[in-house]
């Protein structure tokens, strides 16, 4: 029981309430994956991933499904460890390795937006955009521009949480390296962006195996 | 006791440091291989009944990656319960919204195969080809 005097859950205000949002973010992206996994289930067919998402930088006419998307995979998770790796500098107040793996993560972020944006460029070129399916379902039949809608609308939404976690790294980098948390006495502020960064690479977790493998 | 930003700064050290950062990134890297292999192997598997199986498969190492990264990359998992608590326990609305709209979208689309006299055969139209480079769907 709590009996005041203390913080109830260890944590300062702004770390908690970060919590909450990214919460109520779940809910977003939770009610996006439901509604597209809704209208899924209430289609009689739909195209099949490995057939839309084959191609890579370079790659030409080359069928290799799922070798791009697997390296964004890859790309979020290690920009998220490099993130853990920032705040667990910042624990022993060590300003440069807390700046060195904060660049590694924006340049992680940026790695990321980029392939993304080749991604949508690529799929746009083959007339893919929202209202446009070209794109048909695994048997041959004619597919509903449902498919794309629900891809571009939930990997942008997810792209632009990228592009804000970047902004946000970006503001910590110049903190950090202005020696604002240095002078403050704590790096508390790297574990709020930390969380935030965190949540985009687990809602791509959900997105990469909702849209790419299933 | 005053509780300052400085000294919450040094209590959240709990946790197993630099070992258990690395020891998590192996398990995710892990967990995306085989998923990746299992996406692989789903490629060629036709049989309905298998191919649900694959999926649920995936779908248990999909959340056993949320839940590495959520407790041990976010934390929660070193957190008060308390704290824990407040994060998780909304989260299980999900289970209901999950079974509640899928079951829905699926009847959905029994129903109108079963009494939409055309839908069932309009479904089974061939999509026309296109000539490469000129995909004029609007």
């Amino acid at each position: 029981m709590w009996k005041g005097g203390r913080s109830p859950f260890n944590v300062e205000y702004g770390k908690l309430m970060m919590w909450y949002f990214l919460m109520s973010d779940a809910f977003t992206f939770g009610a996006f994956l439901i509604a597209y996994g809704t209208t899924r289930f209430a289609t009689n067919g739909w195209p099949n991933p490995n057939e839309v998402f084959r191609s890579y930088p370079l790659g030409g006419n080359v069928h290799a499904p799922l070798i791009f998307v697997s390296l964004m995979t890859f790309i979020l998770i290690i920009s998220s460890v490099t993130m853990v790796l920032a705040v667990h500098e910042g624990h022993s107040m060590n300003r440069k390795g807390v700046a060195k793996y904060l660049v590694l993560t924006i340049l992680g972020g940026l790695a990321f937006l980029s392939c993304q944006a080749w991604e949508w460029t690529h799929l746009h070129n083959e007339g893919a955009w929202w209202g446009r399916n070209p794109f048909p379902n695994s048997d041959g039949s004619i597919s509903t521009t449902n498919f794309t809608n629900f891809f571009f609308t939930i990997t942008g939404f997810h792209g632009f949480h990228v592009f804000s976690g970047v902004l946000i790294n970006i503001i910590m980098l110049i903190m950090v390296l202005r020696g604002t948390f240095d002078r403050r006495g704590h790096y508390l502020m790297i574990e709020k962006a930390g969380l935030y960064w965190h949540f985009v690479d687990l809602v791509w977790v959900f997105v990469f195996t909702c849209f790419y493998l299933i | 006791m005053d509780h300052t930003l400085e000294s919450l700064a040094a209590e959240q050290h709990a946790g197993g440091g630099k070992k258990e950062i690395w020891r998590v990134t192996i398990i995710l890297s892990v967990f995306t291989i085989i998923e990746l292999a299992l996406g692989f192997l789903l490629m060629s598997v036709v049989n309905d009944l298998a191919r649900h199986f694959i999926k649920g498969v995936i779908i248990i190492f999909m959340l056993a990656k949320a839940f590495y990264i959520v407790g041990y990359f976010m934390h929660l998992k070193h957190e008060i319960r308390n704290l824990i608590m407040t994060i998780v326990v909304p989260l299980f609305l999900f289970v209901w919204f999950i079974i509640a709209f899928l079951s829905d979208g699926n009847s959905f689309k029994n129903n109108k195969n079963e009494w939409d006299r055309n839908h069932k055969e309009r479904s089974k139209e061939p999509m026309p080809k296109h000539e490469e480079g000129t995909h004029t769907l609007e």
